[in-house]
């Protein structure tokens, strides 16, 4: 008895060494991911963090390094997150409920879905590639504000779809029959009981669309949008930049001082990353508390 | 209840926002159109724009990533004295440039190039005439790593006989017999820059340049700057702000035209005797931007400014009795 | 209301195919152009892609292949990390790590990619070549390397969610059984959650194949067929974005060439995205 005892000890001890072996490595693993962007970090902090005065928020760029700022980059990205959010929240949204609500399960359906996700994994460049057709030549929108609004609108769309129709999902069938069962009329259910205990999920998804929104690049050197802006723009036709564009452009200057600005410049990027992946996260919590 | 209201809130509000984008936008574009037809009575009524005159209005630019950093400097210090005048500078390449500019789209064209036949032929066919204006020198710098000890000059026939295309120079002993035995690497902008365009013309006799393992293509200068810094028996060519910004790690290569060995200089440059490798740039302006008074002011500016700015950006003025010359192609 | 809503919702639902139509007539419209000039054929199957360097040729592969050389790497770095990091979540990790490490893993998914770019060359290149000597400035491993590290989340983050997903009692049913973490994990989390891995994998891949900036800066422009990953190569997008910049006149065959190669692009990830569909439609694990 002994010996098949002590084999089983043995074979637990061993199976708990295992078990403990691949702890580390998961854990490694993971760290591995963290310390890559600690060391992004640091070396983007090391770099930008003198630059971080309030001359980078009050200046326009400038040919020389000193007093050079992005205050057209900050006001260019605000304001295209102002255009997109409605645009995408309403676009987004509805498509959403209607695939989810209101569409028949049938082919046509199904195909739409089916496209709606793939989009979401084109090449935001192709994007780039469409926009500059559709938007900058054909409507002939110019490089312009809204050109670049609309074109970032349809990469992210497909991701608030999808993230809306999870969120409407997660509403419990009783929610909808419940409504039914009072009277009320598929509208009515929709936009007064399903949707108001999806919101969170639906916002959640929106806001981190938007942040993705903020630090592509290669679309809108797609559509020429690479561009000096010393001024703010003032209607949807003018031209504008955004912050990732503006550190594109520093980043290519051969003066060394320009890679601080364009360090620190990062940072503020980051920093707005940060405050949206934060605001979306305490508005998930909510919502996780409320089902 | 709450809730309720809350869709019905963002739902509104996002409407709402829309709706008042909506309004600025028509706004702004009747703005721009009485904005337009009142420049052009200025222009009929005091067409030589004095400095007292208060000046607005857009001025669109897109072009040469060469020539933006100039055009930049022009822009931002023409806007400390006319503020109400917008001039966004876009970089789309030369080629880009010409596209708008012969579409009537932009009002000026940075080109590191003169314009192609192709394109002054889409130009024609859309009524466009144009101004071409020289703005300042470029020079283009031959540079090894500082490690390099055994490079002092190098001849256009060595550079020609390096980077040609088909080359069989794999060491530095085949460029020279006094050169070490060491495998050759090779940087370059590439094939799309003005850059390349130049060093093709001035070096490889338009032949082109070499296309194999021992050669690397960036379009990126400031990578280009880290490829022959970090590599001891690298060779490689750019614009000559990209080596006087970073002298601790480089080496630039005098270059005998057949007149002796020339190192590049603002001097040797701005007099021509850095030869071949000095270019110009230039600016394609649309003569009937011109007539526009604060088009007109700009390029005006521009012309018989920008030999004081363009130093700090790295680029070579012409010499002062060119720049007359240009301005008088300026009416 | 009623009658009016499910029309105008089902117009936001046509933005999305009206998408994919005007991306499709975009680029059809512009290749078919291009392939009046270059034959399909060379195209398709020619070997070398020298668009403005004379002799012209405008053979596809190698930029396919400098393509395939970064997402391969991509993917060899994404993909274990990924998971790795997904199991240690979904499965090990106290709920007050999870709640710190996710969004910092978000946090890396939302660096620009431009960023990354100058990460690959003035980090990560120095130190491959201090490991391999004959290894260039600008090498398609350091690109790769990096862009695997920005796709880590998004694998992360998809096959974790797939792993939570899998119901409580399938795990509570191994632990009663006597099984350690490491085996619920492997063995029990990880084939049911099988088809979510793989579909995450595949649109990881994707991701990596339309990386644009990163390329564009660190793995140099020398479309060039090798299996060397210490060699300088290009990338399809890092090709679309030189065109554009650089000073080729528009309506040149050179031109037309981005147009071509953004269609080829567009082709293989929308092929990709639907295989990663079907893949986590069909070996879905219903309970």
């Amino acid at each position: 008895m002994n010996i098949f005892l002590d084999a089983n000890r043995k074979q637990i001890a061993n199976r708990r060494k295992k078990d403990w072996m691949l702890h580390i490595l998961f854990v490694a693993a993971t760290s591995i991911g963290v310390l890559a962007l600690c060391a992004l970090i640091v070396d983007i902090l090391i770099d930008g963090i003198a630059r971080l005065q309030p001359d980078l928020f009050t200046n326009f760029p400038s040919r020389k390094a000193d007093g050079s700022g992005m205050k057209s980059a900050l006001v260019g990205t605000i304001y295209m997150l102002l255009i997109m959010a409605p645009i995408s929240f309403i676009f987004g949204v509805g498509a959403a409920i209607f695939l989810e609500e209101y569409a028949k399960k049938g082919r046509i359906t199904r195909m739409i879905q089916l496209n709606i996700s793939t989009l979401a994994g084109v090449p935001s460049i192709v994007y780039g590639i469409l926009g500059l057709t559709l938007f900058v030549r054909l409507l002939a929108l110019d490089r312009s504000l809204i050109a670049g609004a609309l074109t970032m609108t349809l990469l992210v769309l497909p991701i608030i779809i999808v993230s809306a129709q999870e969120a409407i999902r997660a509403v419990p069938k009783s929610r909808r029959d419940a409504s039914f069962a009072l009277g009320a009329t598929k509208w009515q259910t929709v936009s007064r009981s399903v949707m108001p205990s999806a919101l969170p999920g639906v916002l959640t998804g929106v806001i981190l669309a938007m942040s993705r929104a903020i630090g592509e690049t290669a679309p809108l050197v797609m559509i020429g949008a690479l561009t000096y802006v010393a001024f703010l723009p003032e209607g949807l036709k003018d031209s504008f930049t955004v912050i990732p564009i503006q550190v594109y452009n520093w980043l290519s200057k051969p003066q060394l001082e320009f890679k601080e600005l364009a360090a620190s410049g990062i940072i503020v990027l980051l920093a707005l990353l940060l405050l949206m992946n934060f605001s979306a996260i305490l508005l998930r919590n909510k919502y996780q508390k409320n089902i | 209840m709450l809730k309720k209201k809350g869709f019905k809130g963002i739902l509104m509000l996002s409407m709402v926002t829309l709706l008042v984008f909506a309004a600025a936008c028509g706004n702004n574009s009747g703005n721009k159109g009485s904005e337009n037809t009142g420049s052009k009575n200025n222009t009929a009524t005091n067409a030589p724009a004095g400095e007292d005159v208060k000046l607005s209005g857009e001025i669109k630019i897109d072009g040469s990533s060469t020539v933006f950093p100039l055009t930049e400097a022009a822009a931002e210090e023409f806007n400390k004295e006319h503020k109400d005048v917008r001039v966004p500078v876009g970089v789309s390449g030369t080629g880009g440039g010409f596209k708008q500019f012969c579409a009537g789209e932009i009002a000026i064209a940075d080109a590191s190039r003169h314009i192609k036949d192709e394109e002054a032929a889409a130009c024609k066919a859309a009524g466009i005439e144009y101004t071409e204006l020289s703005v300042a020198f470029d020079g283009l710098s031959v540079v090894v790593s500082k490690d390099n000890d055994f490079i002092d000059h190098l001849t256009v026939e060595e550079l020609n006989k390096i980077f040609t295309t088909g080359s069989t120079v794999t060491t530095w002993k085949d460029v020279r017999d006094t050169f070490p035995a060491e495998p050759i690497v090779m940087f370059s902008p590439g094939a799309d820059s003005g850059t390349y365009d130049y060093f093709n013309e001035a070096i490889l006799e338009k032949a082109g340049i070499r296309n194999d393992k021992a050669i690397s293509f960036s379009e990126d200068d400031n990578a280009l700057v880290q490829g022959v810094a970090g590599s001891k028996y690298g060779i490689g060519y750019f614009g000559f702000a990209y080596f006087e910004e970073n002298q601790d790690k480089l080496k630039v290569v005098p270059v005998d035209g057949g007149k002796g060995a020339i190192t590049p200089t603002y001097d040797t440059i701005k007099d021509g005797t850095y030869a071949p490798l000095s270019r110009p740039l230039f600016i394609y302006a649309n003569n009937k931007e011109l007539e526009r008074p604060e088009v007109n002011a700009f390029v005006k500016y521009y012309i018989n400014n920008i030999g004081t700015f363009a130093g700090e950006v790295g680029y070579v003025s012409l010499p002062d009795e060119q720049y007359a010359t240009e301005a008088a192609k300026i009416k | 209301m009623n009658k009016l809503m499910p029309i105008l919702l089902f117009l936001c639902a046509s933005v999305s195919v009206l998408t994919t139509i005007g991306i499709v007539v975009t680029l059809i419209s512009e290749t078919y152009q291009f392939f009046q000039k270059i034959p399909i054929f060379d195209f398709l199957f020619g070997t070398k892609w020298s668009p403005l360097i004379p002799p012209k040729s405008f053979g596809v592969l190698p930029l396919l292949s400098g393509t395939l050389m970064i997402t391969f790497i991509a993917c060899l770095v994404a993909i274990p990390l990924g998971l790795a990091s997904a199991i240690y979540l979904s499965e090990y990790a106290p709920k007050r790590v999870r709640k710190v490490i996710k969004p910092i893993l978000e946090v890396l998914a939302g660096v620009p990619t431009i960023v990354y770019g100058y990460f690959a060359l003035s980090l990560v290149t120095p130190l491959i070549q201090s490991i391999f000597h004959s290894a260039g400035v600008f090498n398609a491993l350091s690109a790769g390397i990096v862009v695997g590290i920005m796709i880590i989340p998004m694998v992360c983050s998809l096959s974790e969610d797939a792993m939570s997903s899998v119901p409580r009692s399938l795990r509570d049913g191994a632990y009663a059984l006597g099984a350690t973490r490491f085996e619920v994990a492997l063995k029990i989390v990880v084939p049911a959650a099988f088809s979510g891995i793989v579909a995450s994998a595949v649109l990881a891949f994707s991701r990596a194949i339309g990386e644009t900036m990163i390329v564009t800066v660190a793995a140099g422009s020398t479309p060039n067929m090798t299996a060397n990953p210490l060699e300088s190569i290009q990338t399809m997008t890092a090709y679309i974005v030189q065109v554009s910049l650089g000073d080729t006149p528009h309506g040149t065959v050179e031109y037309g060439s981005i147009f071509a190669v953004g269609m080829t692009l567009f082709v293989i990830t929308f092929l990709l995205n639907i295989l990663a569909q079907y893949i986590a439609r069909r070996f879905r694990e219903e309970y």
